[in-house]
């Protein structure tokens, strides 16, 4: 597999996962405008992630469907951060925030690429994700406005901030500190991040529920 | 807060009344009415306007039921038939058939 195969997978999968897994507030949110904005962020981010695999299928002889739903879960490319099950709402804004955060430095790379058809996608999703950025934002704001707002986002943060850290590239991770200091108003903890290439035992519970339609017709269906 | 939302579908058109969003601020307010009318490109812009700058007005007294300045008031149609069959243009009103 190609660099550019196995990094359009990369991004592919924390897009998949992460609208999977924002996905789980739907009909539960805190109030009904948010469970939608949030929802359709959810699908914002799937729409992403095929766009991608679509590109990486083209190189390797294959479909989106099959690289979103037919490997084995060892055989994904995400980041932990985005396999997590947190279904606590600060947790949830803390991790949605950080993902967001690292994805913008990851896709301005992107922009610049010397390949055409990365730098052009790149610049697609990031018109996109540019709400999502908004959303995530005032919710900074929201919670750093009170102190039992702070109290809990620091709390969240503290916990995935090694995840956040995993989702860049080495080079890419002191970007990612400096930006989250800054916005946070307070120092990061100095931690070992939780790299691509290991994954959670939540991501195996989520391929069972994720793939379990696709796997119940027999190969070749047309849905 | 609750905003009222309006929504305009292809430029040029009036902007019309689409729903509302319950929202703490005005910014968050912003992130919702995007994403509940115009996700789908149904909108081309929208409007938002907190509910308390709406004034509404609801007593329209009509005390001697004067019929005749509502447009449904009285009809013309017949009136305007004869007066085409005197002037013989009948085969001219909208909607005529002609031979």
């Amino acid at each position: 597999m190609s660099d550019r195969t196995a990094l359009l997978l990369a991004i592919a999968d924390d897009e998949l996962i992460l609208g999977w897994r924002n996905s789980e507030w739907t009909g539960i949110a805190p109030f009904l405008e948010e469970d939608v904005a949030f929802s359709s962020i959810a699908q914002n981010e799937i729409g992403h992630a095929r766009a991608l695999y679509d590109l990486a299928a083209r190189e390797l002889g294959t479909t989106a469907d099959e690289l979103a739903f037919d490997r084995t879960p060892d055989e994904y490319r995400s980041a932990p951060l985005v396999e997590l099950r947190r279904l606590e709402w600060a947790r949830t804004i803390a991790r949605h925030w950080l993902y967001e955060t690292a994805d913008e430095i990851r896709i301005a790379a992107l922009k610049s690429s010397e390949d055409p058809e990365i730098a052009g996608l790149a610049a697609k999703i990031d018109r996109e994700e540019a709400y999502h950025r908004m959303h995530a934002e005032m919710w900074i704001d929201r919670l750093l406005a009170t102190d039992e707002g702070r109290t809990r986002l620091n709390e969240a943060i503290d916990e995935l901030w090694p995840y956040a850290l995993g989702v860049l590239d080495d080079g890419l991770r002191p970007g990612l500190a400096a930006r989250a200091q800054e916005r946070l108003g307070r120092a990061l903890p100095d931690v070992e991040p939780v790299p691509r290439g290991t994954h959670e035992a939540e991501l195996a519970e989520l391929w069972e529920e994720m793939t379990s339609v696709r796997r119940s017709a027999p190969a070749g269906s047309r849905w | 807060m609750i905003f009222e939302v309006f929504r305009q579908e292809r430029k040029g058109q009036p902007f019309q009344h689409a729903g509302s969003v319950s929202a703490p601020d005005e910014a968050f307010a912003e992130i919702y009415a995007r994403e509940q009318y115009a996700r789908r490109q149904e909108s081309v812009a929208l409007w938002l306007v907190p509910r308390d700058a709406v004034s509404e007005i609801d007593e329209f007294p009509d005390e001697f039921e004067m019929k005749y300045r509502r447009v449904d008031g009285y009809s013309i149609k017949a009136r305007l038939h004869e007066a085409r069959e005197r002037a013989g243009t009948l085969d001219m009103a909208p909607g005529a058939v002609r031979e």
